[in-house]
């Protein structure tokens, strides 16, 4: 998880409303703020307008992978699209690395893209008339960047996503997961900060979006981007993300890191989520473990259970020792212990770890 | 459940109180009918009313003419230039050459069995005698083509890309698509002057509409997503057009410049009723009028060949996916290669003086002599047998539709005297049949029959204008709503205000005959083409030619045998318009699911229960849209079919052609084509209640 980083992108009592019934109830400078918004909000879905987003107030910091999610029509799509200005926002502040985004001209605004974006789409987006080459160089030509400069450059981000001799393949000669690694290399050939990702793997097959998933984080590894991704899963959202924010009828109703979201759902919408969950794969036993009362800590001397275990092995570990188990930290130090019984609440639900 | 969805036509679903409005209409009828000599305005439009539109527009046009004349004799002149050029290098290079620069246009395109085509076709070309006219006409197409495909993609992005396009831009196309051929002629030879530039420009115009329409199709096609990509990567707006959406869209575009290839050929062919230029069309024109028809066929075959070829190739092109075109296409290399051997053979065959064009064919002109001869024979011997073919359409289909039985029973024609006391019966047996189709299948079966019945007796032309305009307006009003009866009611409130009523009608007349016969023949043949795969093989590729064949061309073989007059120019109207009947009929009763002919085999139907109560209501939308097709195409050569005398509209428009008589030719086009857009209005307003009644 990134850590105190700085901020990547920020949003401010962002709105976009589609419809004209609010009228100028969003004039930037009286934006309503918590409650009052959420009132504006309802008050302009009953006079017949869409909130697609309402007063949304989020800091996603560099390096982190933020995923939104949201079952269809919650606004999730059209906030990663205002914050890509695919869309325009209605009101509200949009802040790339600290400097205002909306204010800039088109000029701009092409600029940023050609330089700090990238995006991947949940249809891959592909140019059909384009090679998987010419479709991975387009960003590039696109900046004046020669044939041989963006040609080599394209042919690195098809050997990074494992596309390999398929370069002068054509989009529709592709498989569905194929096409997404062309999109996802396009969408890597500039090199951007910030990676936006709507819904990139929902075209898939099962299998191969968990493929997809692990490729994702592995990139992840290596490039440490700012990703913002979109999804309506609630398993791939606890699979990939840094932080999650739930959204519902265009607010944002919970923002939180998996763990916090499947122990302490906000609200009952999000514990509808949670409870499909698998929560012994997400519980960790940091959460669960009684902090040793001596404040320094020891060497675990051998045996304990690792504190980012997850539930669901330190259930089996469990299951071959008696009484108190050990918890041991990155180094070794043994800093508290679990009661096996505690492990099994966990499991069904009725003990929240606090 | 079949006899549900025939009593779902859109009048009974939309309006049940319109009953009274029908009263009313009918009430005007009879008061037209019986108090004819009371009230003649309601009948016949009073002269003194017109509206002088076409002497204002002359008006306009010579005080417009006078100002633009030196820039439109310099566009004019600019035009000619690149024409001309393209003409002396067309007529310079040895036809051997350009044979093989088609063939292997052909073999780019498609492959060896195009090839074959092009070749076989481009020879008949170059040893039938035509070459020189067949090149010059080539050299107007090749210009026009590539301004019109300018043009459109032009007004294509426009159209697409602007809201103020896409509100305008419908309607003027519609509006580009009706107006008929010649009239496009009239106003550029004032512009421009007699000469092959009016055709130039006219069909650069003509040809157009095909490619806006396809290329805003086609943009506006391109999935959000890849747009969005485009943006996304930093695309400059030009960027995104020329990098991205054109090229993605070139399927459809490939489809526009084929279209527009095709109509460009045809205006070209049209245009040469100017004059002035060798070209092919011009050729099968005289012919014609010297009545050498063995020539103009001969003629005529080489305007036929030249359109397979253009359609065949640039076909080929559109329907070649460019996916899969990546591996073996030839490269630039080949095409250098390619060019550079045509070169080197043009260069070797003008040294020995190889491969000039041939102007009089020996073997052609016996041809056209012995065909002279034996048409002249066949019409001698059998003259009599045409003669009475002629007239019985003449007198028992032709004359009832135009005058009505009222005026055309007569001894002479029908070998008696329409009486009173038959008058009266046949009045009794119409109201008796309508009140018994009324009752049996619904009012509006009922009211159909009666106005049938009236129209029938009085006539196309002899039908009141008023009872006729409260009808139409009426009608479309309760098919299309609001907006379609206003449009029905000011369209022929304008012809009629014109002066254009008695003109318009005698088209609508002639029109409609040939309309009703082209879908009875074509749904018939539709029908059988649906149900025997054998004769849908045969009849696709027929219609496929007779669609790229120049309307021209129809006229040559009904001329020759039946001489000028309406009978011929039915003849014509229906080679050309029975086509899309075929092939919606045949659509239609293949694409009726098979579950539901399986309920009705299960349910014990008979074969002739299922096509009755089954296929033909369900196939009766797309019927609906063939029907509407079939009238459009009879538009279309109901103007052409002017030339072999007809008295409607289109013989107006020619007139004014001859007569350069810009008021009159933009008049009486308007009128043809507010005529063609009331009747598919209608038509489009009805098969979509019919869609939506299936639906429900």
């Amino acid at each position: 998880m990134a850590g105190e980083g700085k901020t990547a992108l920020e949003c401010r009592n962002l709105w976009r409303v589609f419809g004209d019934a609010h009228g100028g109830k969003l004039a930037n400078s009286a934006l309503p703020k918590g409650d009052d918004a959420i009132r504006l909000a309802e008050e302009m879905s009953s006079a017949g307008d869409i909130v697609a987003c309402g007063d949304i107030n989020l800091k996603i910091k560099d390096g982190e992978f933020f995923v939104l999610m949201g079952l269809s029509g919650s606004g999730k799509s059209t906030l990663m699209r205002c914050m890509s200005r695919l869309t325009e926002p209605s009101a509200g502040e949009l802040l790339i690395d600290g400097e205002d985004f909306l204010g800039i001209s088109d000029q701009e605004l092409m600029e940023v893209r050609r330089r700090k974006m990238g995006m991947v789409f949940q249809h891959f987006g592909l140019f059909p008339h384009m090679s998987v080459r010419e479709n991975v160089a387009f960003p590039l030509r696109v900046q004046g960047a020669s044939e041989a400069e963006r040609n080599a450059k394209a042919d690195e981000m098809i050997t990074l996503v494992g596309l390999d001799g398929r370069e002068d393949a054509f989009p529709h000669q592709l498989s569905g997961g194929q096409k997404q690694r062309v999109g996802i290399a396009r969408s890597l050939a500039v090199d951007p900060e910030l990676w936006f990702l709507d819904e990139p793997f929902s075209a898939l097959d099962p299998l191969i979006r968990w493929q997809m998933q692990s490729e994702l984080l592995r990139l992840q590894t290596l490039f440490h981007k700012t990703i913002i991704f979109v999804t309506h899963d609630f398993m791939e959202a606890v699979r990939l993300a840094d932080r999650i924010a739930i959204m519902k009828d265009g607010l944002v109703v919970q923002v939180g890191t998996p763990e916090d979201i499947v122990l302490n759902p906000a609200t009952d919408y999000v514990a509808e989520f949670v409870k499909e969950a698998p929560r012994t794969k997400i519980i960790k036993i940091s959460q669960l473990m009684e902090p040793l009362k001596t404040g320094k800590p020891k060497k675990s001397g051998g045996e304990a259970l690792h504190c980012d275990m997850t539930l669901e092995d330190a259930l089996s570990w469990s299951a071959v020792r008696g009484g108190a188990l050990p918890v041991a930290d990155e180094d070794g130090n043994m800093i508290g212990t679990v009661p096996p019984e505690r492990l099994t609440a966990a499991l069904s639900g009725g003990d929240d770890g606090e | 459940m079949a006899s549900d969805i025939t009593n779902q036509s859109g009048l009974d679903v939309k309006f049940p109180e319109s009953v009274w409005g029908w009263l009313l209409i009918i009430l005007l009828a009879l008061i037209c009918g019986v108090f004819a000599s009371s009230v003649p305005w309601l009948v016949k439009y009073p002269q003194n009313w017109f509206v002088p539109l076409a002497d204002w527009i002359n008006i306009f046009t010579d005080w417009f003419e006078a100002i633009a004349k030196p820039v439109t004799r310099f566009i004019g002149n600019l035009l000619e230039l690149p024409m001309q050029g393209l003409r002396e290098v067309l007529q310079w290079v040895p036809w051997p050459v350009t044979v093989l620069a088609v063939a292997l246009l052909a073999l780019h395109a498609s492959g060896w069995g195009l090839v074959v085509i092009c070749v076989l076709a481009s020879l008949y070309i170059a040893l039938s005698g035509y070459w020189e006219q067949a090149m010059n006409t080539m050299a107007l197409v090749g210009v026009a083509v590539p301004l019109s495909l300018l043009l459109g993609l032009g007004l294509g992005i426009y159209a697409s890309r602007t809201r103020s396009g896409q509100r305008i831009m419908p309607p003027i196309l519609d509006l580009m698509q009706t107006i008929p051929t010649f009239a496009y002629l009239i106003p550029m030879l004032v512009l421009f002057g007699f000469g092959p530039v009016v055709g130039l420009i006219a069909s650069a115009i003509y040809a157009c509409p095909p490619m806006v329409r396809n290329v805003s199709l086609g943009l506006q096609s391109v999935p959000e997503e890849i747009r969005e990509a485009a943006r996304m990567s930093g695309s400059s707006s030009y960027q995104q057009l020329f990098w991205v959406e054109i090229p993605a869209a070139m399927g459809q575009i490939k489809v526009g410049i084929n279209q527009t290839i095709m109509a460009a050929l045809s205006m070209v062919i049209i245009a040469s009723v100017i004059g002035g230029f060798n070209d092919i069309g011009w050729e099968v024109l005289s012919t014609m009028r010297k009545a050498r028809f063995g020539d103009s066929l001969l003629a005529g075959v080489v305007i036929v060949f030249i359109a397979i070829i253009m359609d065949r190739i640039s076909a080929a092109y559109a329907n070649r996916d460019y996916l899969s075109s990546g591996s073996d296409a030839p490269s630039k290399h080949h095409f250098l290669i390619a060019a550079g051997a045509l070169i080197v053979l043009c260069a070797v065959l003008k040294f020995f003086d190889i491969g000039t064009a041939i102007e009089e064919a020996d073997w052609a002109k016996s041809i056209a002599d012995w065909l002279n001869l034996k048409l002249d024979e066949f019409v001698g011997a059998y003259g009599d047998i045409l003669t009475s073919i002629k007239n019985f359409f003449y007198f028992f289909y032709l004359l009832p539709l135009r005058t009505g039985l009222s005026q055309s029973i007569l001894p002479f024609t029908w070998g008696f005297d329409f009486t009173g006391p038959m008058r009266i019966s046949y009045a009794v047996m119409c109201v008796l049949g309508a009140i018994g189709v009324g009752m049996r299948w619904g009012w509006q079966k009922g009211l159909g029959v009666a106005i049938l019945a009236y129209l029938l007796y009085f006539g196309t032309t002899g039908a009141p204008w008023s009872v006729v305009i409260a009808t139409l307006t009426y009608l479309g009003w309760q098919v299309g709503g609001r907006k379609t009866g206003l449009f029905v009611l000011g369209a022929l409130g304008f012809i009629l205000l014109t002066g254009m009523w008695e003109r318009a009608m005698l088209s609508v007349y002639l029109c409609g005959a040939a309309a009703i016969m082209s879908f009875l023949f074509g749904a018939s043949v539709g029908v059988w083409a649906a149900s025997n795969d054998t004769v849908s093989a045969i009849v696709r590729p027929i219609c496929d030619t007779f669609q790229t064949i120049p309307l021209f061309v129809f006229l040559i073989p009904t001329l020759m045998f039946f001489q000028l007059g309406e009978f011929t120019a039915l003849l014509a109207i229906i080679a050309y318009a029975f086509v899309p009947a075929i092939r919606y009929t045949e659509n239609g009763l293949r694409e009726v699911s098979p579950q539901l002919l399986e309920v009705a085999v299960e349910q014990g139907c008979t074969p002739s229960q299922i096509f009755w109560q089954v296929k033909l209501p369900l196939a009766m939308p797309s019927m609906m849209v063939g029907l509407n097709q079939t009238i459009m195409y009879a538009f279309a050569m109901l103007v052409i079919a002017a030339l072999v005398g007809t008295t409607g509209l289109g013989q107006q428009i020619y007139q004014a052609l001859t007569a350069a008589n810009t008021g009159l030719g933009v008049v009486s086009g308007l009128s043809m084509a507010l005529l063609a857009m009331t009747a598919d209005r209608i038509m489009q307003a009805w098969a979509a209640n019919r869609y939506a009644g299936l639906d429900g």
